[in-house]
């Protein structure tokens, strides 16, 4: 720019010209919500929801005509691409947001000792709790992890130090694939039909209802246990054998030892998988409301079952019922996160530190 | 030369090493796990086939549920039609919080936001249904009466519009949120695969970062993206208990998403009838089971058949 010829606007600057200033974006925004309120006032339609799809879907649009206006189509669409994608994630914590506060606030209510100390035998309407059920989640959920750590801890041995690439290593890949996929309900029907032919039709027992969850806990079990003894290196396997340390030696000292954290972390996150299942024990151990601690013999109350049970059959008045059915899944819900807490805390506390 | 005579003696010395019954022990233990496995699954269809045959051979008056595959025909639809609901509203998303987290976020937003969407998978499934009634349904209500009001025109939206908002557009709201984190997983994983140089070289061209996405990661990651879906499938033809909870069925087969008579779901009706059923009946219900087992079979040798297929050839890229 030539010295003589004064200037007489403001110097642009030749990095940020033809871009939208920064606080357009947020400024849109606003304008929008409130734009879409007003509105939706004068109509008479005001709830919340409205007014933030409105809004959104306002500056959506706005700032899409704004930037093609001033900074080309191309631009435009990389910020409309940008808005929808935050768009998406936005929407998709409000359902967890939601669960989370609606489970607290109507949970806490009967989140007390009795809830924890007592069960529903002689119960009717207030008062009562879901020790039964704590007891039979916590039985139920031993059980199959009994059943199928062993199972899966092994399989997956087979898989990584036996199996290779041979044709029954592939087919059992394949199937522990395909098991993932069963639905839980068919894995209680089996469970059922299982027992009701050694124990006679229409069975309940909480044994039966262990073995559904076995069926579902095993393929989670054998695909961590796989994944993280892939993880060991070659060379460890390779020096414990130049020692002459026997195969089964080397795997029992070596591999899974150094694989151990991650092992537990996935049985911990297969367990917090499975204890929230309803439909599979629902079928196959059944609900009552005292405490039973034989899996052996009669049905055994679940958490989950509970829950299902005291929100769709209450008694009079409703109520207490519900409340409790809440208090149930804020239990649940509690569980869940603290064994995946654990799960992860444990993954992190053992992880291999880079550079040891 | 003194070598080459030595190891023909050294290779015989160690082909004779005694077998060790401890390895013959452990080799037999895992591999006997492993294809305990396989019977455990051919149990599973066994039983189900076996419990099956009286159901779908015995005289149609004699059933308790009348004709099976008449009796069997809303609930397979109503099952295909809640998933599929599903799916159109959870894949777009899925693949929107994915880009989002591998290509948007920053660093610590994404770990901490991983882990919680995560999180929304490890949540039972009873709650989503004490959720999807209590908090979904009625919210929903205003929108449906909305809906017929002025699109009633359309088949979907025929009325007369349910009175508690406990319709089958509510349950698949449900159950995309509950599929949501496995689709999410799936896409990430692939997402973040995508080679680095693939990015810069499109954005060394000149590519703003949507065309770079459109142009590099979708097209890497679109197999990644089919097998989440059908996983995703999988899992929403399965659901039972939030289903069961949130919708008010009927054996009905139509396509109106506003209504109170909505086509049940298999394992819904399964979980909704078995308490209650006796004899033939309880045969009758797990011929439906092995319906919809066959049904998710399909759904899931298709998607491993996908990422197979996809796991041939990432290697090379």
């Amino acid at each position: 720019m030539p010295a003589s010829l004064p200037s007489l606007h403001v110097p642009v600057n030749p990095l940020t010209a033809g871009q939208l200033p920064r606080f357009t974006q947020p400024a849109l925004l606003v304008v929008s919500v409130v734009i879409i309120a007003a509105l939706s006032s004068l109509v008479g339609l005001g709830h919340p929801a409205t007014i933030a799809a409105g809004g959104a879907l306002l500056f959506l649009v706005a700032s899409f005509l704004l930037s093609a206006e001033v900074e080309g189509v191309r631009r435009a669409k990389d910020r409309l691409a940008a808005h929808l994608v935050t768009g998406a994630f936005l929407l998709a914590l409000t359902p967890l947001v939601s669960l989370a506060w609606e489970t607290l606030s109507k949970g806490l209510a009967r989140f007390d000792f009795r809830f924890f100390a007592h069960s529903m035998r002689n119960v009717i309407g207030e008062g009562g709790g879901a020790a039964h059920a704590i007891w039979g989640t916590l039985i139920i959920t031993g059980m199959a992890t009994l059943f199928s750590v062993p199972i899966g801890l092994l399989s997956a041995i087979y898989l990584v130090e036996y199996g290779g690439r041979h044709r029954l290593a592939s087919a059992i890949r394949f199937f522990v694939d395909v098991m993932t996929g069963i639905p839980s309900i068919v894995a209680g029907l089996f469970a059922y039909t299982l027992f009701s032919l050694f124990l006679g039709p229409g069975t309940k027992v909480g044994v039966a209802g262990a073995v559904a969850l076995t069926i579902l806990m095993i393929p989670t079990v054998v695909r961590s246990t796989e994944e993280m003894l892939r993880l060991v290196p070659g060379e460890l396997r390779e020096a414990s054998y130049a020692l002459g340390v026997p195969k089964w030696r080397t795997i029992l000292r070596v591999v899974l030892p150094t694989s151990l954290a991650g092992i537990i972390t996935g049985v911990v996150l297969a367990i917090a998988r499975i204890i929230g299942e309803t439909a599979p024990l629902l079928v196959t151990a059944g609900i009552t409301s005292s405490l039973n601690a034989n899996p052996f013999s009669e049905p055994m109350a679940t958490l989950p079952v509970f829950v299902y049970y005291q929100y769709v059959t209450p008694g009079i008045p409703q109520d207490p019922y519900i409340a409790r059915a809440w208090a149930g899944a804020l239990t649940l819900i509690l569980i869940v996160m603290l064994l995946n807490l654990v799960g992860r805390l444990i993954a992190w506390k053992f992880a291999p530190k880079p550079g040891r | 030369m003194v070598a080459r005579s030595v190891t023909p003696d050294v290779a015989q010395g160690l082909r004779r090493s005694p077998k060790r019954f401890g390895d013959t022990l452990f080799r037999g233990l895992s591999t006997g796990s492993g294809v305990a496995i396989l019977a455990l699954l051919a149990a599973v269809a066994a039983f189900l086939v076996g419990m099956s045959i009286p159901a779908l051979t015995a005289d149609a008056a004699d059933l308790p549920f009348g004709e099976f595959w008449s009796y069997v025909a809303p609930y397979a639809f109503g099952t295909l039609w809640a998933a599929a609901l599903a799916m159109v509203f959870a894949v777009p998303l899925a693949i929107g919080i994915a880009l989002f987290l591998t290509h948007y976020a920053h660093k610590r937003v994404r770990q901490v936001f991983g882990y919680i969407i995560d999180l929304l998978a490890a949540v039972p499934s009873v709650v989503f249904g004490l959720w999807g009634i209590n908090v979904l349904a009625p919210l929903m209500r205003p929108f449906y009466v909305w809906l017929h009001e002025y699109l009633g025109w359309i088949p979907l939206f025929a009325g007369p519009v349910s009175g508690t908002g406990r319709t089958i557009l509510t349950v698949a709201m449900v159950l995309a949120v509950m599929v949501l984190p496995i689709i999410t997983a799936m896409c990430r994983e692939v997402f973040s695969q995508t080679p680095r140089l693939h990015e810069e070289a499109a954005l060394a061209l000149g590519a703003t970062r949507w065309e770079m996405i459109r142009t590099a990661v979708l097209p890497y990651g679109m197999p990644g993206i089919v097998s989440g879906c059908m996983l995703g499938l999988g899992r929403a033809l399965g659901e039972t208990m939030a289903v069961a909870m949130v919708l008010s069925p009927a054996a009905v087969i139509n396509v109106h998403l506003i209504t109170s008579s909505n086509p049940n779901t298999i394992a819904s009706n399964i979980a909704l009838s078995f308490p209650e059923a006796y004899q033939l009946g309880v045969n009758q219900l797990i011929a439906t089971g092995l319906v919809l087992f066959v049904i998710t079979l399909a759904v899931n040798v298709t998607a491993r058949w996908v990422i197979a297929r996809r796991s041939e050839f990432s290697g090379a890229n």
